[in-house]
């Protein structure tokens, strides 16, 4: 498999990188390069891996459902590059669809302005 | 005290004497900056040191208790307590520390400081360790030479034409010239190891799980680990007692008791009178003595890391030391571990695929680099390709293909399923009898800066490391010799939670090998 | 596209003769933790913006989760009370995608391997008398992502994190509900039952409850699903009904036309009663989902889920059948006394200890709700405890006290929580039954009422209740009614000593 411009261009949207268009290229040769010594994993036969479950595989400690909250040694506003009032700010978006929307579950909102 | 008694004095016996009060505190600290100027550690020389602050930390070590007056500090909780009082410590600038930044080498996070501290830090802290200084890193830990920092390479200190490895090259770097005895680096696919063979020092990666994660910043979260730098095995020993164990802040890290590893050091290991539960995690060894330390222990030789394009002069290095394990009392058996050249390529999709995650969180919000642009995407692009260099962009390009829709079950699906046969073959290794695995650490020598531009040429560096990492286990390298006067290391692997057998055998072939290990 | 309202028109209704909706319902609940699913911050509503942060849930660089106990105890009580099976390895996985309040840049979720999985709910009866089952394909964990807010500043989005990371659980249903009524019910069942486990406080206004659907339209008779749109953006079950009113009619407007179905996110505009497509295309999203290495995977013992679903209340549906079997009350009684769990089993606690439950259900559903209603109280806190009401119960039903008395005394226990026993004697309300004392009254109101006691006498029967009325109230209504009664027809017939 190997990816072209049009590829690296849409993972680079989806990675919110950009990338300029005279980058391209030489990014597409080198991610085939790196890509071709991936092709050697086709061949090896895995149908007996059960690969679900992480490496120790030991199980999830749990925490109780109190304790004081994690410390903060710095004032949020003395690194969050814009705040106010307490909100971070960030650059509005192109449109928006609820006035105090969680993304989660309406995420259209900020992919929106993908296209 | 001398500078250079201060400073190349093992950790163990620095502390003793700073706990019998033969030297305050402070003195170290002031030593190791000293020795910073000396050998130019700054950016217009080795470039080792991307943040320090003296002054601070001459006021860490001030406000460490003084209740150690002789006699005090002897009792065994004690000791443990403050195992590392007044011990110069360099970290890697991957790891959170409350007074210094913490920018991972990269433009995206520079100037920022954490909030909070990583758990090691507080570890260590605790034991009385003073932070001295952060060091230059490849980027986000994305390298094998140190080349890829945002601010400069770092310089071998044994030859500054060459790179000190990476991507902890930086805290290698600082062990090698002597900044301080201990430093902590991270692992995830060798960056401890290697650059402790390139700069002839000893480095460990514990178990995955053995060491709290916690204030780590992620690069690919199943395989990082925090390891250890020591001029010798003892002051890795040493540093990793005080690091390992579990941390509620980690989900990821093990509840299993944590040996006194620097007992590995005893003729008798150490193993008969450990605490029962810790002894489960180290091989008894009836039979040894004085002279045969290693009677009884087994050491795997696998053939894979031994391939005829294996400089023939590092291959001697590995004999001689692999004699040397005969001579101690050892079995050395020839084994295979089939699946090892399917190493590199896992890697490097499993890495990068966690590492397009883990990196999502540089977004210009809540802290670090904020480019404007027009409107919330462009701010995204502008403050990402700003903020990240060359490799770093690479690799998450590499890590969103493979886990974008229609690439996942080929790219990183089998990539993890592929990971588990190369995990596989070490437990069926270690389950017919082996203890402890050796190999060389890395196929070359430390290299001239620049000589590796072809980015998969780099990768295969790790060749020899990047499969402790997928497989979970404890490794570790050494100095076993040196060729054209630059060192070679050894590996040793051990299965999981068994960094004390790996010890063990480190210790003996340290003493063995004596001056031999750096000629 | 012009947006389609819900007026129905002529040709609307025939075209809903025609089609047959098919909905499907994923529902996002927030579960009742005192701490975030993935650190120790407080989920307390209305906090000042990112007070309740720290460095995991803003994900500052190096900071990790970990998973909150009773949050799985939770999801496990929601996922057994949906009779689902419950895995015993459940893997969390990270879904990828970029967004000021997603603070990671991804949320931890679960994917193709959650919590639980197969499940069914009862939303009612058929006309047949069967139950109306919907399925439930899944019930994952995940967490929430915090609050943009996009119209307080100028040119500028402000976000607030308190939210991120406080944990809910997502419940997929099967596509097996048929029209927006059965929406309706399927919603308000799963309400109550989540209500009665105590997994969340359910409040669609405080946004621990959320709503999307997912909805076609298909010719009736045909078994092929059409195409389906989601529906988001609806804040109440009416919404969600007229929601959904709305959409099945602009996609049966769309199939009359000869036209197809676009599958895209619709958004649903309460306020114009409108649903409109939101602008991106489904399928530009690709979240990139893999497991979340930073957690090992969950491991649910067998045993365990025992004990969480022994631990489980009695069901709304079966709580319901057994109250109409058990204590034989009306279909509107059961409802009423079971539309809360605590109000099931106050009533029922007041039932056993009174061995009268039709006098329990009518003082539950008279006197207790109307004092609760006018003070506003929670049962939770109210003065008057079950053995207690049972206790007035037993006083009415012995004749000690008269059932005016006994509101009476109802009244002051609500107030003050002293026993009914006690406020009776204070406030002498004790019926009185000796004919010593009644005898006296009678006589009493026999020399005051000369004319009515003499045409008694005579045999003017129908006086016989203006005078119980009389001695009633002499005895400030102490006297116990049928001895007095008694005692006047004795007079009347000339015997006794009156």
């Amino acid at each position: 498999m190997a990816v072209t411009e049009q590829d690296v261009r849409h993972i680079a949207g989806l990675a919110r990188l950009g990338v300029a268009d005279e980058r391209l290229p030489s990014l597409v040769g080198e991610l085939n390069h790196i890509l071709e010594h991936m092709a050697v994993l086709e061949k090896v036969d895995t149908k007996s891996v059960d690969a679900t479950v992480g490496v120790g595989s030991l199980a999830m400690p749990l925490r109780e459902d109190a304790g004081p909250q994690l410390p903060l040694a710095r004032s949020r506003d003395a690194f969050a590059p814009a705040v106010r009032d307490g909100f971070l700010l960030v650059p509005r978006l192109a449109t928006h669809t609820a006035l105090g929307a969680s993304s989660v579950d309406d995420e259209d909102s900020g992919t929106e302005d993908l296209e | 005290m001398s500078d250079a008694r201060l400073l190349d004095m093992p950790a163990a016996a620095l502390r003793d004497a700073i706990a019998a009060n033969e030297a305050p505190a402070s003195e170290p600290v002031r030593a190791s900056f000293r020795r910073a100027a000396a050998v130019r550690a700054g950016e217009d020389g080795l470039n080792i040191v991307l943040h320090a602050d003296e002054a601070a930390s001459l006021r860490d070590a001030d406000a460490l208790p003084k209740r150690l007056s002789p006699g005090v500090g002897t009792t065994a909780e004690r000791a443990s307590d403050l195992a590392l009082v007044g011990v110069p410590l360099a970290v890697k600038d991957n790891i959170a520390t409350l007074t210094l930044p913490t920018s991972c080498a990269s433009h995206i996070l520079e100037g920022y400081v954490s909030p909070y501290e990583a758990t090691a830090i507080s570890r260590l802290r605790a034991a009385g360790a003073v932070v001295v200084c952060k060091t230059n890193m490849d980027e986000f830990a994305m390298g094998s030479s140190t080349e890829n920092s945002a601010f400069g390479p770092t310089l071998n200190p044994l030859d500054p034409t060459r790179v000190p490895g990476g991507s902890s090259g930086g805290s290698a770097a600082a062990v090698a010239a002597g900044l301080t005895r201990i430093a902590l680096g991270s692992e995830t696919g060798g960056s401890v190891r290697q650059p402790a063979a390139f700069c002839g020092i000893v480095g460990v990666k514990p178990t995955y799980g053995r060491v709290s994660r916690y204030g780590l910043v992620a690069f690919a979260s199943s395989l990082d680990q925090i390891g250890v730098f020591g001029r010798s095995v003892d002051d890795a020993a040493l540093a990793m007692e005080v690091i390992a164990g579990r941390d509620p802040l980690d989900a990821t890290s093990a509840d299993l008791p944590v040996p006194r590893y620097r007992d590995a050091a005893r003729a008798d290991g150490g193993a008969a009178d450990a605490p029962r539960d810790a002894a489960a995690l180290a091989t008894p060894l009836h039979t040894a003595t004085r002279e045969k330390p290693l009677n009884g222990l087994v050491v795997g030789r696998p053939k894979e890391y031994f391939p005829p394009s294996l400089d023939p002069r590092i291959a001697a290095l590995c004999d001689r030391a692999l004699d040397r394990f005969r001579a101690l009392g050892a079995e050395v058996r020839d084994v295979s571990l089939p699946h090892t050249d399917l190493a590199i390529p896992v890697y490097y999709i499993v890495a990068p695929a966690e590492a397009s995650s883990n990196l999502a969180r540089f977004d210009g919000v809540r802290y670090g680099l904020r480019v404007e642009g027009e409107g919330l995407r462009a701010m995204y692009e502008a403050t990402r390709s700003r903020g990240f260099g060359k490799e770093v962009t690479r690799r998450i390009l590499l890590g969103t293909y493979v886990l974008s829709a229609g690439y996942y079950d080929a790219y990183y699906k089998k990539a993890q399923q592929v990971r588990a046969l190369i995990a596989d073959d070490f437990s069926s290794v270690f389950a017919a009898g082996v203890h402890v695995l050796f190999t060389p650490t890395t196929p070359t020598t430390a290299f001239p800066l620049g000589a590796k531009s072809d980015p998969y040429e780099m990768y295969l560096s790790d060749i020899f490391t990047a499969t402790a990492n997928l497989a979970g286990v404890p490794a570790m390298s050494q100095p076993i010799g040196a060729v054209d006067g630059l060192p070679v290391g050894g590996q040793l692997l051990a299965p999981h939670f068994r960094e004390f057998d790996m010890f063990r055998a480190a210790y003996a072939l340290e003493r063995a090998l004596g001056a031999e290990a750096t000629a | 596209m012009t947006a389609t309202s819900t007026r129905g028109t002529a040709a609307a209704d025939a075209a809903r003769e025609k089609y047959e909706m098919v909905v499907g319902l994923e529902v996002h609940v927030q579960l009742k933790t005192r701490t975030k699913a993935f650190c120790n911050c407080p989920t307390d509503f209305g906090a000042a913006p990112n007070v309740n942060t720290c460095p995991v849930c803003l994900a500052l660089p190096g900071a990790l989760p970990v998973l909150n106990y009773r949050a799985v105890e939770l999801a496990t009580r929601a996922a057994l009370a949906l009779d689902c099976k419950v895995n015993r390895i459940s893997i969390f996985a990270r879904k990828n995608y970029f967004y000021p309040d997603l603070p990671k840049g991804y949320q931890i979720s679960q994917y193709d391997q959650p919590l639980a999985e197969h499940g069914a709910l009862a939303i009612g009866k058929t006309k047949e008398g069967a139950d109306l089952c919907v399925g439930i394909t899944r019930v994952h964990m995940e967490e929430d992502a915090g609050k943009s807010v996009h119209d307080r500043y100028s040119g500028a989005t402000a976000v607030d994190l308190n939210r991120a990371g406080v944990p809910l659980i997502e419940i997929v249903s099967e596509p097996d509900m048929r029209s927006s009524a059965e929406a309706g019910a399927y919603l308000r069942t799963l309400k109550q039952i989540l209500e009665y486990t105590g997994v969340s406080d359910v409040s669609m206004e405080e946004g621990s409850l959320r709503v999307d659907a997912n909805v076609s339209a298909r010719l009736r008779g045909e078994t092929k699903l059409g195409t389906k749109t989601e529906v988001k953006n609806m804040n109440s079950f009416s919404g969600v009904e007229r929601a959904l009113e709305a959409e099945f009619a602009r996609q049966c407007a769309v199939l009359e036309a000869g036209g197809t179905v676009e599958q895209q996110t619709m958004l649903w505009d309460g306020a114009r009663g409108e649903v409109r497509p939101a602008r991106s295309k489904e399928g530009s999203h690709d979240y990139r989902y893999f497991p979340e290495p930073d957690l090992p995977p969950l491991v649910l013992k067998p045993e365990w889920c025992d004990k969480v679903k022994a631990s489980l209340p009695e069901m709304p549906a079966a709580r319901r059948d057994r109250f109409t079997k058990e204590y034989g009350l009306a279909p509107y009684d059961v409802e009423l006394l079971t539309s809360s769990p605590r109000m099931a089993e106050y009533f029922e606690n007041v039932a056993r200890a009174s061995g009268d439950p039709k006098a329990a259900a009518n003082w539950v559903m008279g006197e207790l709700s109307a004092t609760l209603n006018a003070t506003g109280e929670d049962l939770d806190r109210f003065r008057v405890r079950p053995a207690d009401l049972a206790a007035l119960i037993g006083m009415v039903r012995a004749g000690n006290v008269s059932s005016t008395a006994a509101k009476a005394i109802f009244k002051e226990m609500a107030r003050t929580g002293d026993r009914p026993e006690q406020i009776a004697e204070r406030e002498g309300l004790l019926q009185v039954g000796e004919d010593d004392a009644l005898v006296g009254w009678i006589d009493e109101v026999w020399a005051e009422h000369p004319e009515e006691a003499r045409r008694y006498a005579a045999g003017e029967k129908k006086l016989q209740g203006v005078l119980v009325g009389f001695v009633m109230k002499k005895s400030k209504g102490r006297a116990d009614p049928k001895r007095v009664n008694q005692l006047l027809a004795a007079r009347a017939a000339g015997g006794g000593g009156a």
